[in-house]
C-alpha cells in the first residue's frame, strides 16, 4: 500500500473537511455538484482502502490512540461514504432543479454543499474516534450541521421542523453527555485521570472492573440521549418533521446514515455496560425501546399523508428493529442487526431518491396528488415500488434476510415477543403497500411534469440490496462475524 | 486552602446555582432571565476555579475562563443584542402556572438526589455532594424548556441545561479531559450562532418568537 | 432553685412590651427620612397607644363575646410569644417548655380569633379582610413551618434555645440550608406581619386592606391592644430572624451577658428596621392574586433549604 493506515485515516477525515471548506466559497458555481461528488468519491476510495487494511490486518489504533478502527466501525464508515457519494450524485440534478424552481438561492447553495460535506465529516469522526467524549462532540456537530439544512427552504413548516430538531436533539444529546460524564467518573477510578480514561479501547479492556451501579445509571442517560438521535419512540417527535421538511438528499442521508451513527454510539456504550454489569439489563432497555418504536411507527404509518413523512416513520420502525436486535444480543440477532443497518440504509436512501423525483414531478409531497409513476417515469415508479418491496422485507431482498435472522433469534430467546414483532412488520407491510400502490399505478395526472431522474444511485442501491439478499459476499460475512465477536 | 472550607464554598456556590436555576424557572422577564443565566455562569466559573485550585487541576482554570467568557459575557451579550434588535415583548408567558412549576422543580431536585446516590457514595472528591445539584440543574433547564413557549426562553433553558452538564463534569470528576471540554464549548458556540440565525427566521416567518404558533406539523391533519 | 432564668424571662417580656412601639416608631422614622418627610419622632406610637387607651370602647349591638375577647387573646399570645423567643438569654423557662412549632401555633391562634372577630359584626369589609387573611395564612404558614423545620434539621432540635445555641457555636459559616431558610423567613415575615408587598399597614383604602379591614370596627382600648400586639408581632419576627440566623452576642446565663445581649438586640433590631424599610420602599404592593407566587417562592426557598441540607451538608 502506498499510504500507511494512519495517513489513510487522516485523508478519510480530511477530504470531507477540505471539500466543505472549498464548497463554502464555490458551492454556488456550476461545477460545485461535481466537486461534491468528487469529494465523496475520494472519501469512499480511502474508506475502501482502509477497510481492506482492516480486513487483512485486523483492528488498529491510529493517531496516538485517538482513532480506532475495527470491523464494526469501518463497515459503517464505508457505508457512510458510499451513501454520501450516491446522494451527492442524486443531489446534483435534484438541487439544480430546486434552484430552477426558485426554492433556493446562491448563498443557500453554497451553504448546502458546505454543510453536506461537514455533515459527512462529523459522521466519519463519530465512527472513527476512539474517545467517547469526542464521539459525543461529533454527534452534536452532525446535528448542528444539519439543522440549518432542514430549514433550507425557509417555509414555516421547514423552520418549525428545524427548530424542533434543534431543540429536541439538543436536549436529548445533553442527556448523553451526562451519561458520558458518569462513564468517565467510573472509568477514572480504574484508569486514572486524563484523556486515556475516555478511550473506548481502554474502556472495553477494563469494562469488567467498572462500577456496575454507575454504569447502569450512565446507560439510562446514554440511552435517552443517543436514543433521541436514533429516533426511538417516545423520543422520536422531531424525526418525521426533520426528515420530511428538508431537501430530499438531506432526508436520504439523515434517514440512511445519521440514525445508524447514533445507533452505533449506543451499541458501543452497551458493550461497556454489559461488560460491567454482567446482566441483560441494558439489552432489555434497548429491546423495550425497540419494540415500542416498531409498533408505534407501524401504526403511525397508516395515518400519513405526506410521502416523506411516511418513509420517516418507516425509518423509525427499522431503527426499532435494529435496536431490538442489538438489545436481544447473541450472535444471530447481532448479525441480523448489523446486516439490517446496512440494507436499511441502502434501501431507504434509494426510496428517498425516488420520492424526491416523484415529489418534484408533482410539485408536492402529498400522496393524494402523486399518481401514475409507472407511466410517467418508469425508473421512479419501479424504483419506488421495488424499494418498498425491499423495505417491507420481501424476499429476495437483503432486508428479508436480516429480518428473518432477527425473528429467528427472537423466537429462540424471547418467544413471547415474536407476535408483537410480527404484528409490527405486518402492519407496516400493509400500510406501505396500500399507500404506494395507487401512487405508482394509474394514469398520468395533468399536473405531472417530467424530470430527468438520476438513474445510477437508485439502481446501484437497489442492486446491492438485492445482491446481499440473494448471495452474501464472503468478505461481508467474515466482517459481520468479526463485528459480532467484538460486540459480545 | 483548607479542604473543609473549600467544600463549604463549593456547596454554597452549588446552592446559588440551584437558586438561579429556580429563579430562571419563575422569572417572567426576558432580560431578567438573561441576567440570571449570566449569574449562573458566573457562579459556575467561580466554582470551577476554586475546585481547580483546591484539587490542583490546572486545566480547570481554562474551563473556568472559558465559562466566564462564553456564558457570562458572550452568550448573554448575543441574546441582549438579538432581543433588542428583534424588539421582543419583554414579558414571557408560561404554559404551566408558576407555583405548579416550582412544585415540579422541587420534585425534580429530590429525584436527582436519589438518582445520583450511587455516584455520591462511590466518590471521594470534595465536590461529591454537588452532583445532585448538577443533575437538578439539568432537569430544571429541561423543565424550563417544556414550560415556556418562547424561543428565547427555550434557548436559555437549553443553555442552563448545558451549564448543569458542565457543573456535573466538575463535581463528579474534577472536569472532563480538556479536549472534550473544548469540543463541548465549541459546540455551544456553534449552537449559539445557529439559534441566532433561527431567531431571525422564526421572527420573520411567524412575526413573533412565540413557539406556540409553530404547530403546523401535526399528526393526521 | 435558680431564680435567675425566671427573672430573665420576666425582664424579656417587659422589654419586648416596652420596645415594640419604639421599633415601629423607628421604622416609621426611617421611612419618613427616605421619603423626605418630617418625622413624628421615635415615641409617637406610645402617644397613639396612650390616646387609644384613654378612649371609650364602642361596641356594635350584635357583637358577641368573641369580638370582646379577641383583643385580649391576641395581645396575650403576642406577650407569650415574646417569652418564648430567646432574645436576652438562651436559658429561659418558657423557651425550654415551648418550641418553634408552638410559636407558629400561637400566632395562628391570634390570627384565627382575629378573623372570627372580623366576621363577628357582619360588615362586608370585616368578612373580606378575614377571607384574605386566611388565604394568606394558608400559604404563609406552610412556608414558615418549612423554614423552621429546615433550621431545626440543621440544629437537630425544634427548641428555639437549642437552635440558637447550635447556630451560634456552629463551625460552618456558609450553610446553604440556613441561607435558603433565611430568605424564606424574610419573605414569610413580610406576609405574616402585613408589610409591603403583601399588605400595606398605613393604607386608608378599605378595598386594598387585609389586616386593617378586620379591625375596622374596633375602638378604644381594644384597638390599642390590637395595635400593640401588631407592633410586638413585627418586633418579634425581626428579633426571631436576628436570633435564629445571626445569634451573635446572645446571653448564656449571667446578668452581664444578658445586658450585652440587650445591646446587641437593639443594634440588630435597628439594622432589621433599615432592611425592612429598604424592602418596603423598593417594592410596590402586589395584587392579591400574585401573592400565591410570592408565598410560593417563600415555600420554594424553605424547601430548597431543606433539600440542600440533605444534599449538600
Amino acid at each position: 500500500m502506498a499510504m500507511n493506515s494512519s495517513t489513510m485515516l487522516l485523508v478519510l477525515l480530511g477530504v470531507p473537511l477540505c471539500a466543505a471548506a472549498i464548497l463554502a466559497f464555490v458551492g454556488d458555481r456550476k461545477f460545485a455538484p461535481e466537486i461534491n461528488i468528487l469529494g465523496s468519491a475520494a472519501t469512499l476510495a480511502t474508506g475502501l482502502g482502509l477497510a481492506l487494511e482492516v480486513y487483512l490486518q485486523g483492528p488498529m489504533l491510529a493517531g496516538g490512540k485517538f482513532f480506532f478502527v475495527d470491523a464494526f466501525n469501518i463497515y459503517l464508515s464505508v457505508l457512510t461514504s458510499f451513501v454520501s457519494m450516491t446522494t451527492a450524485m442524486f443531489s446534483r440534478g435534484y438541487m439544480r432543479r430546486e434552484r430552477e424552481h426558485g426554492r433556493v438561492g446562491k448563498i443557500r447553495m453554497r451553504f448546502y454543499h458546505a454543510m453536506f460535506q461537514l455533515f459527512i465529516f462529523a459522521m466519519l469522526l463519530c465512527l472513527l474516534t476512539n474517545n467517547v467524549g469526542v464521539l459525543w462532540i461529533a454527534m452534536e456537530l452532525a446535528t448542528l450541521s444539519t439543522v440549518l439544512l432542514v430549514s433550507l427552504y425557509r417555509t414555516p413548516t421547514a423552520i418549525e421542523a428545524a427548530w424542533k430538531y434543534f431543540i429536541l436533539c439538543g436536549v436529548g444529546i445533553a442527556q448523553a453527555l451526562f451519561g458520558t460524564v458518569l462513564l468517565y467518573f467510573a472509568a477514572e477510578k480504574v484508569l486514572g485521570e486524563g484523556g486515556e480514561a475516555l478511550l473506548w479501547t481502554n474502556l472495553s479492556r477494563v469494562s469488567g472492573s467498572l462500577e456496575p451501579t454507575v454504569l447502569s445509571l450512565a446507560f439510562v442517560f446514554l440511552m435517552v440521549g443517543y436514543g433521541t438521535k436514533v429516533g426511538l419512540v417516545p423520543l422520536h417527535n422531531w424525526l418525521p418533521d426533520a426528515h420530511s421538511e428538508g431537501p430530499t438528499p438531506i432526508s436520504a442521508v439523515l434517514s440512511g446514515l445519521l440514525l445508524n451513527i447514533a445507533l452505533y454510539a449506543l451499541v458501543r456504550c452497551k458493550v461497556l455496560v454489559d461488560g460491567s454489569t454482567h446482566t441483560h439489563q441494558a439489552g432489555n432497555i434497548m429491546m423495550g425501546f425497540g419494540l415500542l418504536s416498531i409498533l408505534v411507527a407501524a401504526f403511525s404509518l397508516l395515518r400519513q399523508k405526506d410521502i416523506k413523512r411516511m418513509f420517516s416513520y418507516s425509518s423509525i420502525e427499522h431503527m426499532g428493529i435494529a435496536t431490538f436486535a442489538f438489545g436481544l444480543g447473541g450472535p444471530i440477532a447481532t448479525f441480523g442487526a448489523l446486516l439490517h443497518m446496512l440494507v436499511h440504509s441502502l434501501a431507504k436512501s434509494a426510496i428517498f431518491f425516488t420520492v424526491g423525483h416523484a415529489s418534484q414531478m408533482h410539485r408536492t409531497q402529498e400522496m393524494e396528488r402523486i399518481r401514475g409513476l409507472f407511466k410517467g417515469n418508469p425508473l421512479v415508479g419501479w424504483g419506488l415500488m421495488i424499494g418498498v418491496m425491499a423495505i417491507v422485507g420481501m424476499p429476495p431482498f437483503g432486508i428479508f434476510t436480516s429480518e428473518f435472522l432477527i425473528l429467528t433469534a427472537t423466537m429462540k430467546d424471547a418467544p413471547y415477543l415474536t407476535p408483537f414483532l410480527l404484528l409490527g412488520l405486518g402492519v407496516t407491510f400493509a400500510a406501505l403497500f396500500r399507500k404506494v400502490q395507487p401512487m405508482v399505478s394509474g394514469d398520468i395526472p395533468s399536473y405531472q411534469r417530467p424530470v430527468k431522474a438520476a438513474h445510477l444511485p437508485v439502481l446501484l442501491h437497489l442492486a446491492l440490496v438485492l445482491i446481499i439478499g440473494i448471495y452474501m459476499p464472503a468478505f461481508l460475512n467474515t466482517w459481520f462475524h468479526t463485528a459480532v465477536e467484538l460486540l459480545k | 486552602m483548607n479542604l473543609h472550607i473549600a467544600a463549604q464554598i463549593n456547596s454554597f456556590l452549588a446552592a446559588l446555582v440551584l437558586l438561579t436555576a429556580f429563579g430562571m424557572l419563575v422569572q417572567k422577564r426576558v432580560y431578567g432571565l438573561i441576567h440570571l443565566f449570566a449569574w449562573q455562569g458566573f457562579f459556575l466559573s467561580l466554582n470551577t476555579a476554586i475546585v481547580g485550585f483546591v484539587a490542583d487541576r490546572h486545566h480547570l482554570y481554562i474551563s473556568s475562563v472559558l465559562t466566564l467568557s462564553l456564558k457570562v459575557f458572550l452568550l448573554p451579550y448575543i441574546l441582549h443584542v438579538l432581543i433588542h434588535r428583534l424588539k421582543i415583548r419583554k414579558e414571557v408567558e408560561t404554559i404551566v402556572n408558576i407555583p405548579t412549576t416550582m412544585m415540579i422543580g422541587i420534585a425534580l431536585v429530590i429525584f436527582s438526589y436519589h438518582l445520583t446516590a450511587p455516584v455520591r457514595e462511590l466518590s471521594n472528591l470534595v465536590t461529591r455532594s454537588t452532583i445532585a445539584v448538577a443533575l437538578a440543574t439539568v432537569m430544571l433547564g429541561l423543565l424550563m424548556m417544556i414550560t415556556r413557549k418562547h424561543a428565547v426562553t427555550q434557548i436559555i433553558g437549553f443553555l442552563a441545561l448545558e451549564n448543569g452538564l458542565f457543573f456535573a463534569a466538575t463535581s463528579a470528576t474534577y472536569g472532563m479531559p480538556l479536549v472534550v471540554e473544548l469540543g463541548v464549548a465549541l459546540d455551544v458556540l456553534i449552537a449559539a450562532f445557529i439559534f441566532g440565525i433561527f431567531f431571525f427566521h422564526i421572527n420573520r416567518t411567524f412575526d413573533s418568537l412565540d413557539v406556540e404558533q409553530m404547530a403546523r406539523l401535526k399528526e393526521g391533519d | 432553685m435558680n431564680l435567675y432564668p425566671f427573672a430573665a424571662e420576666m425582664l424579656q417580656i417587659l422589654i419586648i412590651l416596652a420596645i415594640a412601639p419604639a421599633f415601629v416608631g423607628w421604622v416609621r422614622m426611617l421611612k419618613c427620612w427616605l421619603q423626605g418627610r418630617t418625622t413624628a419622632g421615635l415615641f409617637q406610637p406610645y402617644r397613639d397607644l396612650m390616646k387609644l387607651f384613654a378612649k371609650d370602647v364602642i361596641l356594635a349591638e350584635n357583637a358577641s363575646w368573641i369580638f370582646r375577647f379577641t383583643p385580649y387573646i391576641v395581645f396575650g399570645t403576642a406577650t407569650l410569644a415574646g417569652g418564648i423567643i430567646p432574645m436576652l438569654s438562651v436559658d429561659l423557662p418558657l423557651a425550654a417548655s415551648a418550641d418553634a412549632i408552638v410559636l407558629v401555633a400561637l400566632f395562628a391562634i391570634a390570627r384565627f380569633f382575629t378573623s372570627l372577630a372580623g366576621m363577628d359584626i357582619g360588615t362586608a369589609f370585616g368578612g373580606m379582610g378575614s377571607s384574605r387573611e386566611m388565604t394568606i395564612a394558608s400559604l404563609a404558614e406552610p412556608a414558615m413551618l418549612m423554614a423552621i423545620f429546615t433550621v431545626s434539621l440543621a440544629a437537630g432540635s425544634t427548641s428555639l434555645s437549642q437552635i440558637v445555641q447550635v447556630v451560634f457555636s456552629g463551625q460552618s459559616v456558609l450553610r446553604p440550608s440556613l441561607a435558603f431558610a433565611f430568605l424564606a423567613f424574610v419573605l414569610v415575615s413580610l406576609a405574616e406581619t402585613g408589610r409591603i408587598p403583601v399588605d400595606n399597614p398605613t393604607t386608608h383604602l378599605e378595598l386594598t386592606m387585609i389586616h386593617e379591614a378586620m379591625l375596622l370596627e374596633y375602638s378604644g382600648r381594644h384597638l390599642a391592644l390590637f395595635e400593640w400586639a401588631g407592633m410586638m408581632k413585627l418586633t418579634l419576627f425581626m428579633a426571631l430572624g436576628a436570633v435564629l440566623f445571626f445569634p451573635w452576642g446572645i446571653g448564656t446565663g449571667s446578668i452581664i451577658a444578658s445586658g450585652l445581649a440587650f445591646v446587641f438586640l437593639l443594634l440588630k433590631l435597628a439594622a432589621a428596621g433599615i432592611v425592612l424599610v429598604l424592602i418596603e420602599t423598593g417594592l410596590a404592593k402586589m395584587r392579591l392574586f400574585r401573592l400565591t407566587e410570592f408565598l410560593g417562592s417563600a415555600f420554594l426557598m424553605a424547601t430548597l433549604g431543606m433539600l440542600s441540607f440533605f444534599i449538600l451538608e
